[in-house]
Order: structure tokens, then C-alpha cells, then sequence
């Protein structure tokens, strides 16, 4: 018995990544920065508006939050699509009551088949970001590169005509990606990306069409890892944002502006029994020192301070 | 493949004899930060992968960069703040990777044990050779980065084979003499440090290293509420305290810098740190130098305790079975 030579061989055990996607860097290393309005902390709502289709094919794996029984799964179907109807008009009004600037990450798919939804989120004007083309769209290693490449290009350029938003930012269904995804993106004019979860605050990834903004949108602190995946009560979700809250701005005092990601789906937080740990964390966290403001607003804060 | 690994014989936590620790403290407390490198594709294992998904793993990797980005100095600041000195279980590749980490834990002299190459190779499959290979590279790797004499052994990602334990030992004695390679923190058998068969026959022992008090069993696999984890630790150690009295106790927290470093954990994780070392007569060490104190005072008393008691338990056995036939 024994294994594969190279198995014990190691290629890239040397200073920095095992990759080159990006440059080794610790966060305290980096200067300091300060949000608009010298705020110590960036609270950047991130609200996924989902289609999850019936005829889930589930390739290469079941994305969090899919149908998960036989065919016709008509309970998590229509489970998803209550975000859709109810829960996201309860955020917009939690929103709206505290100030807080949210940006979408929609499905073009969605888009698509909810021209209401889409007319709301349009005249509201709050920034959009590309989801992907649906949950059952996935991105992942292996995949054949043409019908990617056609899946951006379809997904990017669609929900830009839909929205009529230059439409600059995106998270991949599942937040996962091929070995093509960045290149990709920054070739249909993409600028940031919200996959990686390494960082607390944007940093630069490289592809061979120039660099892509990785800007840091937690999943520990999802609202759907919380208390689907790992099971928490609403309360307990609500604890944990106004600790990270409370921790975050700690830190900021020290070592300049950080930034308080939330991602929030209205099929998870727009429940009736959820909807008020929501608005008692965004009551919380807007009476801090807090600059409420879209991804793209946090990003160009950023850049205008700390260029690569 | 065996029944039973054979590494300890049975010995009841009731009447063993009496450990105090240094500066006769009742109980040792410890912290071992996992300084843990994954690869973003490493070569494939017969038996277990590495990522769920095809590379590139998106998720999976980057969270466990984020602890070594992000996370290591938020650790490292709240141990600073409570006068812990971090005893590192390293994948010893981030000696290349990072060498900014190895430094700054070094400066404060903390201990660095070994955990592997890489948190993506797994011993599974190797030959004897193989394993021997990557547990004396690990071990080479931390005293040319750090001057350390690798004292401790967690097996990357808890993969082990039948002969771990040996080879550690062995390899420790060819590198080190008794200084390397005397102590395990992969078996959770105990709440005190307990002697070790191998084959060479060294001293060698087990350091309690909880897995029920690791941060990453506990948010992970068994998904406790951050503030839940809090108390968990509180209760853990108010327990070992108190039954410190008869004899000393060991509590350890084993930490990762990807989970217990995240902002909605790090006040629950500090309200205990606070606690814990808040109170007397706690000894707040390493695990080295829990191992060291032991092998020293202790370990030839409890090896004689345990044979003493197994020669006694077999004999009223033999006794009861010569009984039960004469009859």
C-alpha cells in the first residue's frame, strides 16, 4: 500500500497562495480607511431575489434552499416564491423605516417572469447586481466553457436591459465558480464579485482580463446558513449580527472603517416570526456610527482612499 | 484492522493518584490555535476529498484563507490581551506560505506543534514509509523556521493510520532524542494526561485536547450558537476546577482562526477567555510544557497506578471465574 508519489510532492509550498488568483495579505497589514461622514463601519444589505425552478436539475450539486423532494417539490417551490410576494414588501418597509440602503442580487431569470418585482426594485433605484441567470444555473469546475461563457454573457447583458442599470456587480448562484467564472465576468464588464469569503474588506483578484474587486459578503452571517443550514432561532440570528455589529466597530476604532455584510433573503427573514429580529438588528445597527450604502458606493469609498 | 488501537489500558478517573501542578495549581489551561493551510487543488486521496465540489471550491477555501488573513491576529490579540500563549497545532507548509504568522508567534514565544504538511493531505494510503516521511518534514519544517523541538502530534485533518502514534514517537527520538515527539493531542479517551503504549517504548502521553470544547466541532458539525459556545466553555471549565480539588485537571480549547475569529463569535469567545483567567490557581500553559511537567513528576507513579490496579482487576476476575467453575 502506499500512495501516488506526488502525493508527497508540493508544487506551491512557497512564500504567499497555492494559486494565483490573488496576493497573500492580512488585513492589518493594510492602511487604514474611513467611510463617508467619518463612519466607522459600512452596513452593506444584500438582498438575493431568487428563482428557484420547479425541474431543479440540481448539477453538479443541490444548492442550499432548492427542492430537495421528488418531482413536482411543490412546498419548497412555492416557499421560495413567497420572498418573492410577501416577504420582500415586509424588508422594503423595514428598509424604508431605518434608513437603510439595500442593493439586490437578482436572477435575471426572475427578472424576467416578475416584471412587478423588477418595476419595484427599478423605482426604488437602489443599485442590482447579476445572480446569476437562476439557482439551477450553476457555475462550477469542469464546466463546458462555451456554454458558460453564454450563460454570463445571457445572465449580465439581459438584466442589464431589463433593469436599465449598468450593471457592474455579481454573485453566483450557490456563490459558487468554474476555473472560467472570474475571467468571465470581467470580460462582460463586471466589476466586482461577492463569491470569496476571505476577506472583511474588498481586496483585488486577478484574471486575464484584468483584475475584479472581491468585495466581502459574509456567509457565516447569512441569514440562511444561520437558521436553515445550522438550524439557530431567529433570536439567535439577531444576537449574532448586533455581536458582530458591536465587534466590527470595535475593531474599526483601531484599525480603521470595516464593513457589516448582511445577506438577507425574503423567503428566510421575510417570514412573519423573522421579519422583527430583522428590524431589531437594522434598529440596532442604525444607531451606530454607521454608513448605510450599495455595494458599488462601498467599493468606490474604498477605492478612493486605497488603489492597488 | 483491530478492535481496539491498544495505545491505553483502562484506568477509572476515580482514585487516581494526586497531580498538582506547578506553583501548586489545581488545573492547566491551555488554548491550541490550529494555524491550518488548505489547498486550493490538492492531489486526490483514495479515501476522503478534500472539497465537496470540483475545483475550484469556492466557499470551502476561501473561509479557511479568511482565518489566516483576517482571523489569526484577532486571536492573537485577545490571547495577548489575557496573557495566553498560544500552543499551535501548524500545518507546517504555512512555514512557506506565511511566514509572517510563524514569525509573530514566534516573538511571542508560543509553541508550535505539528499537524501535518498540509490540512489536504491525508495519511490514508500511505505506506509506512510515506507517513514517517511527512510526519519528520512536518517536524524538520518547525525547527528550521522556529528553532522548536516539535514536542506534539495532531495527525492532518485527524487522519490517522494504525501507526501514527509510533512513528511520531520514533521519529521525535531519531531528531530530537526525549525532547521530540513525546506527546498526542489525537485521542479523547481522558481529562488528564495518560501514559502511552508505542513501540519503542518511550515516554509518550496523551494531552487532553477536547474535541467537545473544539470551535470548529462546535459550530460546525454540531452548530452551537456563538453565545451558547460561550457558556459551554464557562461550564466545561467550572467543572474541571472543581474536581481539580481531588486531583489536577486539564482544559483545553482548540481554536481555528476561520471560525472563533468571525465578529459574531469573538465576544462569547472573550467573556470566557476573561472568566477562565480571572480565576487563582489556574496554570496557564502550553501543551509542551504540560507534557514536560507530567513526564517529570507523574508519569512513572501513574504507569505503576496502572499496572497496580490492572494486575488487581484481572486477579479478582480470575478469582470470581475459579469460584464460579469450583462450584
Amino acid at each position: 500500500m502506499a500512495l501516488d508519489k506526488s502525493y508527497l510532492e508540493y508544487a506551491h509550498r512557497s512564500h504567499g497562495m497555492d494559486h494565483d488568483r490573488y496576493d497573500w495579505s492580512m488585513l492589518t497589514d493594510r492602511p487604514n480607511v474611513t467611510w463617508p461622514g467619518g463612519k466607522k463601519l459600512a452596513l452593506w444589505v444584500n438582498v438575493p431575489l431568487q428563482f428557484f425552478p420547479l425541474d431543479q436539475k440540481g448539477e453538479p450539486f443541490k444548492i442550499q434552499g432548492g427542492m430537495t423532494m421528488p418531482y413536482p417539490d411543490l412546498r419548497h417551490f412555492s416557499l421560495r416564491d413567497y420572498g418573492n410576494r410577501v416577504g420582500i414588501f415586509r424588508f422594503l418597509k423595514a428598509f424604508d423605516k431605518y434608513g437603510v440602503t439595500p442593493t439586490f442580487a437578482m436572477n435575471t431569470e426572475l427578472a424576467k417572469r416578475n416584471p412587478y418585482l423588477l418595476n419595484t426594485v427599478k423605482e426604488r433605484g437602489n443599485e442590482v447586481m447579476c445572480h446569476g441567470m437562476h439557482m439551477d444555473a450553476l457555475h462550477f469546475g469542469g464546466q463546458d466553457k462555451q456554454l458558460e461563457t453564454q450563460l454570463v454573457q445571457d445572465s449580465v447583458n439581459q438584466l442589464r436591459e431589463l433593469t436599465e442599470q449598468d450593471i457592474t456587480g455579481w454573485l453566483s448562484p450557490g456563490r459558487n465558480e468554474s476555473e472560467n467564472t472570474p475571467e468571465l465576468l470581467a470580460a462582460n464588464g463586471i466589476k466586482y464579485f461577492c463569491d470569496w469569503v476571505n476577506d472583511d474588506m474588498p481586496y483585488t483578484f486577478k484574471t486575464q482580463q484584468g483584475h475584479l474587486w472581491a468585495m466581502p459578503l459574509s456567509n457565516e452571517l447569512d441569514d440562511a446558513f444561520i437558521m436553515l443550514n445550522n438550524l439557530h432561532s431567529e433570536d439567535a440570528y439577531a444576537e449574532q449580527m448586533i455581536d458582530a455589529c458591536d465587534f466590527l466597530i470595535k475593531e474599526a476604532k483601531e484599525s480603521g472603517g470595516r464593513i457589516l455584510s448582511l445577506n438577507i433573503h425574503p423567503w428566510m427573514l421575510g417570514q412573519p416570526h423573522r421579519i422583527g429580529a430583522l428590524e431589531r438588528v437594522l434598529e440596532y445597527v442604525m444607531s451606530q456610527d454607521v454608513y448605510s450604502a450599495s455595494a458599488s458606493d462601498i467599493l468606490s469609498a474604498f477605492k478612493s482612499q486605497v488603489m492597488p | 484492522m483491530k478492535s481496539d488501537p491498544g495505545f491505553y489500558d483502562y484506568w477509572p478517573y476515580e482514585n487516581r493518584p494526586k497531580i498538582r501542578w506547578p506553583g501548586d495549581k489545581k488545573m492547566a489551561f491551555w488554548v491550541a490555535p490550529n494555524i491550518e493551510f488548505y489547498e486550493l487543488n490538492p492531489p486526490a486521496n483514495p479515501s476522503r476529498k478534500a472539497w465537496p465540489q470540483p475545483y475550484p471550491a469556492t466557499q470551502g477555501y476561501s473561509i479557511r484563507d479568511y482565518g489566516n488573513r483576517v482571523g489569526h491576529q484577532r486571536q492573537m490579540d485577545l490571547l495577548d490581551k489575557y496573557g495566553i500563549r498560544g500552543s499551535i497545532s501548524l500545518s507546517t507548509a504555512l512555514c512557506d506560505h506565511h511566514p509572517e504568522i510563524i514569525q509573530m508567534c514566534k516573538e511571542r514565544n508560543w509553541e508550535f506543534f505539528s499537524h501535518g504538511i498540509y490540512n489536504t493531505r491525508y495519511t490514508y494510503g500511505m505506506s509506512e514509509q510515506q507517513e514517517r516521511d511527512m510526519i519528520k518534514d512536518s517536524m524538520e519544517t518547525i525547527y528550521r523556521h522556529t528553532g522548536q523541538k516539535c514536542a506534539g502530534y495532531l495527525a492532518p485533518a485527524l487522519s490517522h493510520s494504525e501507526l501514527t502514534l509510533d512513528f511520531f514517537a520514533e521519529v521525535g527520538t531519531e531528531l530530537f532524542g526525549n525532547e521530540g515527539g513525546i506527546y498526542t493531542c489525537d485521542l479523547f479517551h481522558d481529562d488528564q494526561p495518560t501514559p502511552i503504549h508505542t513501540r519503542s517504548n518511550k515516554p509518550f502521553v496523551s494531552i487532553p485536547y477536547s474535541l467537545e470544547m473544539n470551535d470548529t466541532i462546535a459550530f460546525v458539525v454540531n452548530k452551537i450558537e456563538p453565545r451558547r459556545y460561550g457558556q459551554m466553555l464557562k461550564k466545561n471549565f467550572d467543572r474541571l476546577y472543581a474536581e481539580a480539588n481531588e486531583s489536577g485537571t486539564i482544559m483545553c480549547i482548540p481554536t481555528h482562526n476561520y471560525q472563533v475569529s468571525c465578529p459574531h463569535r469573538m465576544k462569547a469567545f472573550e467573556e470566557a477567555l476573561d472568566y477562565i483567567t480571572s480565576h487563582d490557581d489556574v496554570w496557564v500553559t502550553t501543551g509542551k510544557e504540560i507534557a514536560d511537567y507530567y513526564l517529570e513528576h507523574y508519569y512513572e507513579h501513574a504507569k505503576t497506578d496502572i499496572a497496580q490496579k490492572n494486575a488487581a482487576f484481572n486477579a479478582a476476575a480470575l478469582n470470581a471465574a475459579f469460584n464460579k467453575g469450583a462450584k
